[in-house]
């Protein structure tokens, strides 16, 4: 797929090399580090695809907010009087001071400090000192704060936000295939999911592809993640009949493979793993006097879900990329992360953990204590994922002299839980959107093609 | 104010914590270890609930003893790959003060600047230690050490990989 002829792209190499006949995938690495190039990303995908804002969990009463920055912008999520769930751009419309300056909370009003405007859940001017001082040509419906032009929406409560004005592509339509495992995740669930308290806010000085790419890698977890898999084994944790099954076993070989959703969206999975799942696979590590809650739960799943469907939701687990920039991953326990590019070599990420609303004490306390175990800033694992990925920018610094990093992992064989089928979905759609002198469209690319 | 059955004095439990903290900074790790009950906590709590319980926020560390065990021994070997090489970390800690003492536990609170040196970068992990000692002969053990940070988020710092 070549990229000259537009945008300046004229005497620059090929960025996407995919060539299936030899099977051989290359990305040049100047799409790491090259400012232009962010630019570009900023224009034709994070404000053309939908972008993970935040879940509706947070906002559960009219009045509630959070602020956060997503794609790029300050927002505050409000759910309004009439509850209904909007983004809106966290700038007064007067002369853009940020209007809330509050990470969460509930309010009937937001008042802008500088000059007093008021603004409501809605995002509707409420009031502003001084009114008759203006003329009949302002109009303070048109002062209300500003929304995503291209819609806000959601999907078993992940709120989603679309900024592109002539956006047509509706949440649905662009999540394709990605559904299927949103629902399972979320499926742990009796009623909904919701945001456990506690945010994990930090950040990793690499490029945000490197982060997709390490966020749904099976290839690199037996030596990034050694230490890891050593805790999990000299804990007594380790569930070896487990891990027999997972090497020998060629049904739990086919389910730990990467997927092809569609639109760019992947997941690695859904596979049965040794170190356990709240709802509900019990592992050793969990203590024998906790097994009979667990098989309690899993019968339970039984009677709501189905047999073959509580299997699935209990017992596997699976890591998901929704492209641009969210991953949901429901492994050890279940994280949703997405993060931002403020330069080409850094990123900004937040990642909750999520549970079932009805959860239990004891199985909430479990479901954050294994979340912790791996993931996150002081985990077992993440730490050396920012490692590796920060090692990996350092290494950038020969891009002129070392261009292309190789993604051919699996081209010419059925797909294997370490390939990197996953990481070619998702450059193939990045190259889609950003190659096309016309703007490709965010949806459209069906589920299972490609090598 | 101390209502002590024995005095505990603030002399005391800052060379305490200063020993400790030289322990750390020269990743002196088993004998950091060993200043520990055998029943003990370690803790950083979320950087936007920093008063929170680990049972129902997420936190970034609660480690038990044997997590705590654990960590110190990956930390010993070669695959905290966060941490090879090493971070070089200066501690610095005021502002020492005993919250409460009851029978032989002690309650103290301290601040700190951990600076982590590694790789021609500095970063600095801002915020206030919580320990609850346990009279030991002469010294102390701790049986919980919280570090709660300061800091917003974790940026541009990445991960906690070492031991705060």
């Amino acid at each position: 797929m070549a990229t000259n002829g537009h945008n300046g792209y004229a005497h620059r190499p090929e960025l996407v090399i995919d060539d299936e006949q030899q099977g051989l995938f290359r990305v040049h690495r100047s799409v790491f580090t090259d400012p232009d190039i962010l630019a570009l990303e900023r224009e034709r995908i994070f404000d053309r695809c939908w972008i993970y804002a935040g879940h509706e969990s947070e906002v559960r009463k009219p009045g509630d907010f959070v602020t956060r920055r997503v794609a790029g912008r300050p927002v505050i999520i409000s759910r309004g009087n009439d509850d209904k769930v909007r983004v809106l751009l966290n700038s007064c419309t007067h002369r853009g001071a940020i209007v809330c300056r509050e990470l969460s909370g509930n309010a009937k009003v937001h008042q802008c400090f500088y000059h007093g405007w008021t603004y409501t859940p809605e995002g509707a001017i409420n009031g502003l000192p001084g009114a008759d001082a203006y003329s009949d040509a302002f109009d303070r419906n048109e002062r209300r704060l500003q929304e995503p032009p291209g819609g806000v929406s959601s999907y078993r409560d992940l709120i989603f936000v679309n900024f592109n004005p002539v956006n047509d592509v509706s949440l649905e339509d662009y999540l394709a295939d990605a559904k299927d495992y949103i629902d399972v995740m979320a499926d742990q669930s009796e009623g909904h999911m919701e945001v456990i308290s506690g945010t994990q806010s930090y950040s990793m000085k690499g490029n945000y592809k490197l982060l997709v790419e390490n966020s749904i890698d099976g290839y690199h977890a037996a030596t990034t993640h050694k230490r890891y898999f050593d805790w999990l084994a000299s804990a007594n944790a380790l569930d070896k009949d487990v891990m027999g099954s997972m090497l020998n076993d060629t049904d739990q070989r086919a389910r730990l493979t990467p997927k092809v959703l569609g639109n760019g969206h992947a997941i690695v999975g859904r596979a049965v793993a040794p170190w356990g799942r709240p709802m509900a696979q019990w592992i050793p590590y969990f203590g024998e006097d906790r097994k009979p809650r667990f098989d309690e739960m899993y019968a339970k799943a039984v009677e709501r879900l189905g047999e073959e469907r509580a299997y699935e939701v209990c017992m596997t687990g699976g890591n998901l990329h929704i492209f641009p920039n969210l991953i949901i991953n429901d492994i050890m326990s279940t994280t949703i992360r997405t993060f931002y590019p403020v330069e080409p070599g850094y990123m900004e990420i937040t990642a909750w953990c999520v549970g079932p609303e009805e959860e239990q004490p004891a199985e909430r306390a479990l479901r954050l204590d294994n979340f912790i175990t791996f993931l996150g800033p002081g985990g077992f694992a993440t730490p050396d994922d920012v490692e590796a990925l920060e090692a990996c920018q350092r290494g950038f610094e020969t891009v002129k002299e070392v261009q292309y990093s190789d993604i051919s992992r699996g081209m010419k064989r059925d797909p294997h839980g370490d390939d990197e089928l996953q990481m070619r979905a998702f450059w193939r759609q990045w190259a889609r959107l950003m190659n096309a002198s016309e703007p490709a469209s965010i949806a459209g690319v069906p589920a299972g093609v490609g090598v | 104010m101390p209502t002590a059955t024995s005095i505990v004095t603030r002399h005391e439990v800052e060379d305490f914590l200063f020993e400790e903290a030289a322990l750390l900074d020269e990743w002196r790790l088993d004998e950091w270890l060993d200043l520990f009950t055998l029943v003990c906590g370690y803790y950083v709590p979320p950087t936007d609930v920093p008063d929170g319980d680990h049972r129902t926020s997420l936190f970034l560390i609660a480690d038990d003893r044997a997590r705590l065990e654990s960590r110190v021994e990956q930390l010993k070997g070669r695959f905290v790959h966060a941490e090879h090489p090493h971070s070089r970390t200066r501690r610095l800690i005021g502002n020492v003060r005993i919250r409460e003492v009851v029978g032989d536990t002690v309650r103290v609170t301290s601040n700190f600047i951990v600076y982590r040196l590694r790789l021609e970068v500095t970063d600095a992990y801002v915020g206030r230690y919580e320990h609850t000692l346990q009279r030991d002969g002469g010294s102390f053990k701790i049986s919980e050490r919280r570090a709660v940070l300061d800091l917003d988020a974790l940026r541009p710092h990445g991960k906690v990989s070492f031991l705060l």
